[in-house]
């Protein structure tokens, strides 16, 4: 066997001939190799390290691999799997010391069409780039990064784009140069998609760079994507600014990239502003307080009252971090005088996703503001945002009281809040109700149990009888954590006998509920109510007419057993489950006995 | 469905009269949903407008008709002029006055460039491209609905559309002057310029798409220096569109435009153009939204074919390699396209390619759905396949009889069956002998095929065929029955199944 190549023999003959059972699966695995199946290939190649174990090191270098850098001209998910395996290769090759044997086939990969396959090779080179030696990595890896950068079409260009960074650090000056180079030629590509690859990692190669290259070539580089003719590349251009900055001293940034960053946030395309907005806060980090007083300042606005609804949205978004970011001897001057005025605009803005976005950061100035600021200028607009027609606003508010709770309590705002509450929690869509039931026990928190009961507890009943099921589960779930925040006492008096009353409710569903409940609420209310209170009502419904019910009986049974002593065990649940268990309902009977041989009352 | 390579006649010659919205529901060929929908239509903004720094006010200048000879040229260009200014279209109350005389402007130039000869002259040139630019190049604006479905939704509309129109329309009325001279215009009409036209292709109202398509058309029979320029920006736009966004409105159009710069092609090919095909337009094929443009994509590839056969195999295999898998409304385009290709392919080509064609063919007779099933069975109804099928029958019946005979007695369909039997009619009048010896052979087959289903799961197909080809009869399966129910975890049993069919 050992000296005829694996691949021209069937399995069968491998295993049944030789005796050789130890490779029978790996004969089978790499017969499928080249079924034609689809599935069957992936399947084996999900499973190459085991082939590769099997092979050895050296049959799976001279001969394993060959093979598969013949057959790449597979289904993309099938190549897709061979790059992630390759990956994790080193070791089954030999170790590092050989581990450049995994090139050639990656090297295939990286130059696919299909851009998930490229994208998995070039994270594969990547990885096991990191286990080159330095003398490997230039006479095997670098060369192999060269190729791709001259390659004839696009794709093999786009990758070369991600493997400088990673080969760079290590290798000898001369080599570096040519490096740089490359780079160099790919970022003024013929084809935008490569300068596009380049310009989404001339952040990262920057990174690698000596501060004298970053100024000589990175920031030439930079200026150029960033005026580049499509809008596409421009605005990957403004990520790579954000990280050069951090990399510049600080006396190099108004000259080397504030210039290019400040003509990005008036691009003419909506997209390159976006993307300012959208790192606006890396950018403000990167930039340091004074560059951040005196030019993001007045960026920042523009930018909120940007004419598309896409950047004032992702502006608005980032409202509360920049103000939390600005420096600390001014910033309450700038955000009273520059900022705030833009925000309150916005609460009036046309567009509903703006004002969604603002809503949910919006609370958070409040601490940083302070309570007699919160009180005199924010407060009105978090009124009006509570009364804002577009549902997700209120609800973006309503889930991040906290925030002003902390500054300002949460009084000052139940006014306007309660209205809004109740207008969501009828609201016609169910999405939106099941939303702030989620918020009920953070309000209830707040509110306190005086307000709650007075205000809200019938909202919360409302609930159990929605017509749409997810919302009464999670009016049940909603109970549990009330009673967990108010106590088992407040349930006894309150809500427990409510819930137990609509055990005699004409409609089933609503019988079921009590169920429900009752599941959610043992554990909290405590043995003694549910044994006094709640067990009797169960055993009673043991008798409803409908089989539904009833096997609901058995689960509610199976889950309060816990809570219950074991006398009740005994005497009370078992004789029920019991007669459940010889039900003329089979749903019926096999939840019962599941019931009674979880309790171990068999 | 309406043949792509004629470009839409442009609106009538006298502007009084109104101009006529080029429709582009009536291009693709595929009736579209969203027409039977009466969902409000939106109306958009560009996002050049808040770039306008002061509103000039505009004053009506003379008319062009009741201008002195020598003047004509000058006032000309004044009211090109006046036509650079834009307007806010979203306020639509907002200064009606200098909406009017602009569009009163506009109208004006275009009869002027329209109907009367020696207008334009070389100054001209600068000033109306300029005016063009000014008014046409801009950022498009976000898509209101992020997940703007072309074939469900309504497209957002161009709210300067008043002003947009005429000026595409001038544009137009510019390029296919009997005085336009190229030589002149290629000075203005520069790369940067078509660059940006392109880019405009993305824009969701119909309606400027189908003035793109026309002017781009015109801008690439007469300014033969751009041609190459246009074709490589094309084509970076669709790998964008394949391998990035899959996000493009314009894809139809610029493939409408294609189909008829194909037609152009000389011969032999090309290896760019060659390239574009495999590269480009099969992979297009992989697009979500292939149904928008399959029709215009379609007529493309058929094009490349009936200009050079030796394509074809390209085409065939590419198209088997991204056969869809799981969308059913896909695979019937295939279907379709297949049907087109085989209409015009060579039959010395046909012998090529008949092998995996005809076994994706069979893969889709027996899909359980019918449309798809339907589909393929189709092919037997047109003559020229039939034809093709009748000289190689000796290859393809083995390849589909199988499939054919079991679907007949499967399909859930009942129209299905009877085109099922229809075909094999067909086949046994072609060869009855071949017929008869697949029958029996595939009666053996089912047996077999009973057989292997016994066998553990952990076998490949393969190993399996091979082991029962040997000896293939009823005690073997008796056998190994045995076999697995005792002992079907040892991978050892191979050997005892080989031992026993020497023995037999």
């Amino acid at each position: 066997v050992a000296s005829s190549s694996w691949q021209d023999q069937p399995p069968g003959a491998m295993a049944g001939a030789d005796s050789d059972d130890s490779l029978y699966p790996i004969a089978v695995l790499i017969d499928e190799l080249r079924n034609e199946d689809v599935q069957l290939r992936l399947n084996s190649i999900k499973k190459l390290s085991t082939i590769a174990l099997a092979l050895g090191v050296e049959r799976t270098r001279t001969e394993l691999l060959p093979f598969l850098t013949d057959t790449i001209y597979d289904e993309d998910e099938v190549l897709l799997a061979l790059a992630e395996q390759l990956g994790n290769f080193t070791m089954l090759v030999g170790g590092p010391e050989y581990v450049h044997c995994l090139l050639p086939p990656l090297e295939s990969l990286a130059t696919v069409e299909e851009t998930v396959v490229r994208d998995k090779a070039v994270e594969s080179l990547r990885k096991i780039s990191h286990e080159h030696s330095p003398v490997d990595l230039e006479v095997h890896f670098e060369p192999l990064v060269k190729r791709l950068a001259s390659g004839d079409w696009f794709t093999s260009r786009t990758s070369a784009c991600g493997l400088f960074s990673v080969c760079y650090p290590r290798v000898s000056s001369t080599v570096k140069a040519e490096i740089r180079q490359h780079f160099r030629t790919l970022c003024s590509d013929d084809t935008p998609m490569v300068r596009r690859a380049a310009a989404s990692k001339l952040g990262e190669f920057a990174k690698v760079l000596e501060l004298e290259y970053v100024k000589s070539d990175i920031i030439s580089l930079f200026t150029a994507l960033a005026s580049d003719e499509q809008d596409s590349v421009r605005l990957l251009a403004v990520e790579a600014g954000v990280s050069i900055a951090t990399l510049l001293p600080q006396e190099d940034l108004e000259a080397l990239v504030m210039p290019t960053l400040r003509q990005a946030a008036e691009d003419k395309s909506w997209r390159v502003r976006y993307m300012v907005a959208d790192k606006f806060s890396d950018l403000q980090k990167a930039v340091g307080p004074e560059i951040t007083k005196n030019d993001l300042v007045p960026a920042f606005q523009n930018l909120l009252k940007d004419c598309e609804a896409e950047v004032r949205a992702a502006a608005a978004n980032k409202v509360k971090e920049f103000c939390e970011n600005l420096p600390e001897d001014s910033r309450e001057t700038i955000i009273m005088t520059h900022i705030l005025p833009c925000v309150k605009e916005l609460v009036s803005d046309t567009n509903q996703h703006v004002k969604s976005a603002l809503a949910s950061v919006i609370m958070g100035l409040s601490t940083i503001l302070g309570k007699d600021n919160t009180i005199e200028h924010l407060l009105p607009l978090f009124l009006a945002q509570l009364k804002d027609e577009c549902p997700e606003v209120r609800l973006n508010i309503i889930s991040n009281l906290d925030c002003v709770n902390e500054v300002i309590g949460i009084r000052q705002l139940s006014q306007s809040l309660l209205p809004a509450i109740v207008e969501l929690a009828e609201d016609a869509k169910w999405r939106v109700r099941l939303a702030i039931i989620e918020y009920m026990p953070l309000l209830a928190g707040q509110l306190g149990v005086e307000f709650f009961d007075e205000k809200l507890n019938s909202l919360c009943m409302a609930w159990l009888v929605d017509h749409v099921y997810a919302i009464r589960e999670a009016a049940t779930c909603n109970l549990m954590k009330l009673v967990e925040k108010f106590g088992a006492e407040w349930a006894q008096n309150t809500i427990v006998p409510k819930v137990l009353g609509m055990a005699n409710d004409p409609n089933y569903l609503h019988r079921m509920t009590t169920l429900f409940c009752i599941n959610a609420l043992s554990e909290v209310c405590g043995q003694e109510i549910t044994t006094k209170h709640m067990l009797p009502v169960v055993f009673k419904m043991s008798n409803d007419q409908v089989a539904n019910v009833r096997f609901n009986v058995a689960k509610s049974l199976q889950k309060i057993g816990p809570v219950l002593d074991s006398n009740c065990l005994q005497t009370e649940v078992k004789p029920v489950l019991e007669k459940l268990a010889s039900d003329q309902d089979m749903d019926v009977k096999y939840f019962a006995q599941e019931a009674i041989s979880v309790l171990s009352l068999a | 469905m309406e043949t792509p390579t004629k470009l839409p006649p442009s609106s009538p010659s006298s502007p009084t009269t109104g101009f006529s919205v080029p429709s582009a529901e009536k291009v693709d060929g595929f009736p579209r949903r969203s027409m039977r929908r009466a969902r409000q239509r939106r109306s958009h903004s560009s996002s050049q407008f808040r770039y306008q720094s002061s509103q000039v006010e505009l004053t009506p200048l003379p008319l062009l008709k009741d201008a002195p000879v020598a003047e004509i040229h000058d006032l000309f260009c004044k009211k090109l002029q006046q036509c650079c200014v834009l307007f806010d279209f979203l306020d639509c109350v907002a200064d009606l006055k200098g909406k009017e005389i602009k569009r009163a402007a506009l109208n004006e130039l275009v009869e002027s460039v329209a109907t009367s000869r020696g207008v334009l002259i070389e100054p001209l040139y600068p000033e109306a491209i300029k005016m063009i630019s000014v008014n046409i190049f801009r950022t498009l604006p976000p898509s209101e609905n992020p997940e703007f479905d072309p074939e469900e939704d309504e497209p957002a509309l161009e709210a300067s559309w008043p002003h947009l129109q005429l000026v595409y329309e001038l544009f137009l009325r510019f390029l296919e002057s009997p005085d336009f001279q190229p030589s002149l215009a290629k000075r203005y009409v520069d790369q940067k310029f078509v660059l940006q036209l392109l880019e405009l292709f993305d824009s969701e109202d119909p309606r400027e798409r189908e003035y793109l398509k026309t002017i781009l058309h015109r801008v690439y029979g007469k300014l033969l220096g751009l041609r190459a320029y246009i074709r490589k920006q094309i084509n970076n736009i669709f790998l964008r569109f394949i391998y990035e966004t899959e996000r493009f409105n314009g894809v139809a159009e610029l493939l409408e435009i294609l189909g008829s710069i194909i037609n152009g092609f000389a011969l032999p090919l090309k290896s760019e153009h060659k390239q574009f095909l495999v590269r480009v337009l099969i992979p297009l094929h992989t697009a979500k939204s292939l149904s928008i443009f399959h029709a215009q994509l379609a007529y493309c590839v058929v094009q490349f074919m009936e200009k050079d056969a030796t394509v074809t195999e390209h085409i065939i295999r590419g198209l088997l390699r991204y056969w869809p898998k799981t969308c059913t409304q896909k695979e019937v385009m295939f279907l379709g396209e297949i049907e087109e290709i085989l209409d015009v392919i060579e039959p010395s080509q046909f012998i090529r390619v008949q092998e995996p064609l005809f076994k994706q063919i069979a893969a889709c007779i027996s899909s359980p759905h019918f449309q798809v099933a339907e589909r393929a069975l189709y092919f037997w109804n047109n003559e020229y396949i039939l034809s093709l099928i009748e000289e190689n029958c000796q290859v393809i019946l083995p390849l589909v009889f199988g499939t054919l005979y079991r679907v007949s007695k499967e399909h859930w369909n009942q129209t299905i069956i009877s085109l099922i039997y229809n075909v094999l009619k067909t086949f046994m009048e072609m060869n009855s002998k071949l017929f008869d010896d697949l029958t029996s052979s595939y009666k053996v087959e089912k047996q077999k095929t009973r057989l292997h289903r016994l066998l553990p799961k952990k076998w490949s197909l393969h190993t399996r065929i091979k082991l029962l080809d040997e000896r293939s009869s009823n005690i073997i399966e008796i056998n190994i029955y045995k076999k697995t129910k005792n002992n079907n975890n040892n991978i050892k049993w191979i050997g005892d199944i080989k031992r026993e069919l020497k023995s037999l």
